[in-house]
């Protein structure tokens, strides 16, 4: 099966314009006049233009792909900018679809681009991949992964996945008609918390631009149909030691998807199935306690400690006079820092880790202990302006 | 019959923040059990509380998947690389 057809009669011409643009893919035997009518015929679908979607527009735009959809429905952050080169400092607040429409039409303005602005999920999931010829996967959570994954199986496109975290990247081509799926070599998510997301751990800004850059490869060759396609190959990429590595992958006869006996012919409940928990109705939980509460009863001269559990490259950058620092991952170690019998405020920078934290100390008897709402952060917004923010 | 185990940065603290480490076993289940020993730490995050290595742990002697091998009972020989493939998603918190 070829993904955009050969017979040049139906696929459209190049403009006197677009032979100038793409000479110097023209003139390439590999590509020629009709590997880049191929481009022009394709249609692509980005899910998500952060990191990962930032060179893969810029560069899928640059090649000619005639039709570029985009899933997007985040705002632009001051902390995107050290990676997502889709944006500058005057887009931080802006909708990303709206200033990756804007940068992706300046690329090339011959490429027509969709925008999608919602969030990707079970209900609309199959309608806007079926339009598409390649999804390409750059997005950031697992939930999101296993349903563009299961989309992609269900309606039969290659899923050109990414996947990026601190000095480290993975890349393959998922194509259940021709080879494994994501759920072959990745059957179950790891229960959340037990991975560190690139909010908590980092990621090296350069890293998402190489690992993009390598989805765009892939789908370009997908489309013009020459090389060697990724499809049950796992690369693994290390940034630090600057090292390529590859796997094989098979599928999986038993793959509740793409196996031989599917049990899953539909989207599910991605959350669910990736073990996050239903947020609960506000006041169903007693754990969180406000910034403006912790500090009315500091100056009330209330007796708590402050947990502070964030990593020390953190700490380095702000901190709340007085807390104790334990990172959440050393805090079962070092429990016994710990009086079970204080009242004890944990935050982190946001909250995740914090809650975390709040659950362990739980499970091991402490029962004055609050989680911080908003972290760090809602601190310096809402009680101490000189706690800098990152 | 020493093989190299190859960790992925988020086990990496785990065992000395070392990429790779050097254990002995004639079987990937005996490799791994004689690094969780030394960095016992680190068994919690490979095996569940009823000694059972845990599900979405991918593992792979040299290119290819142990599941399509013979899992744990999969024979190493001398010079063998195991890697622990880690699930990564991204940037949401």
């Amino acid at each position: 099966m070829t993904l955009v057809q050969d017979d040049t009669t139906t696929l459209p011409d190049l403009s006197p314009e677009e032979i100038r643009r793409y000479s110097r893919h023209l003139i390439m035997p590999e590509v020629g006049t009709l590997g880049q009518q191929k481009l022009k015929a394709a249609r692509v679908l980005m899910v998500g233009t952060g990191g990962l979607g930032s060179p893969l527009g810029m560069y899928l735009a640059a090649a000619g792909v005639g039709t570029l959809g985009l899933v997007e429905f985040d705002e632009v952050d001051e902390s995107n900018l050290h990676r997502q080169l889709l944006y500058g400092l005057a887009d931080v607040g802006r909708p990303k679809i709206e200033a990756a429409m804007e940068r992706l039409n300046i690329v090339n303005p011959y490429v027509t681009l969709i925008p999608h602005q919602v969030r990707l999920d079970s209900s609309n999931a199959l309608d806007i991949v079926k339009d598409y010829d390649i999804v390409v996967d750059g997005t950031d959570n697992f939930p999101t992964r296993y349903l563009v994954n299961d989309a992609c199986v269900l309606t039969g496109k290659p899923n050109v996945y990414g996947s990026i975290f601190r000095f480290e990247g993975q890349v393959s081509v998922f194509w259940a008609e021709k080879g494994p799926c994501y759920r072959c070599l990745f059957p179950e998510p790891p229960p959340p918390g037990l991975v560190p997301s690139c909010a908590e751990g980092g990621v090296l800004g350069v890293l998402p631009g190489i690992i993009g850059s390598l989805q765009a490869n892939e789908v370009i060759k997908l489309i013009i149909g020459k090389g060697e396609p990724m499809i049950g190959r796992l690369a693994l990429f290390d940034a630090l030691r600057m090292k390529f590595r590859e796997l094989k992958l098979r599928r999986n006869p038993d793959c509740p998807v793409c196996g031989e006996n599917p049990t899953q012919i539909e989207l599910i409940d991605y959350e669910q199935f990736c073990g996050i928990p239903i947020e609960e109705p506000a006041g169903a939980d007693d754990i969180d306690i406000t910034v403006t509460e912790v500090k009315e009863m500091l100056d009330r001269g209330d007796q708590i400690t402050i947990l502070d559990v964030r990593n020390p490259e953190e700490i380095e950058i702000c901190r709340i006079d007085g807390s104790i620092v334990i990172p959440v991952a050393d805090l079962q170690d070092r429990i016994g820092e710990l009086d079970p019998r204080d009242f004890i405020v944990a935050h982190c920078h946001h909250g995740p880790r914090s809650t975390r934290a709040v659950h362990l100390l739980q499970e091991f008897g402490f029962s004055k202990v609050k989680n911080m709402k908003g972290g760090i952060d809602s601190w310096s917004l809402e009680v101490d302006p000189d706690v800098l923010r990152y | 019959m020493a093989i190299s185990i190859h960790a992925p940065t988020p086990l990496q603290r785990f065992i000395g923040d070392a990429g790779e480490v050097e254990v002995d076993g004639t079987t990937v289940g005996e490799a791994l059990s004689s690094l969780v020993e030394r960095h016992t730490a680190l068994k919690p995050h490979l095996y569940s509380d009823d000694g059972k290595l845990r599900s979405f742990v991918n593992l792979f002697l040299n290119d290819e998947d142990v599941r399509h091998l013979q899992q744990d009972a999969t024979p190493v020989s001398e010079g063998d690389t195991l890697s622990i493939i880690p699930s990564i998603a991204g940037g949401a918190p």
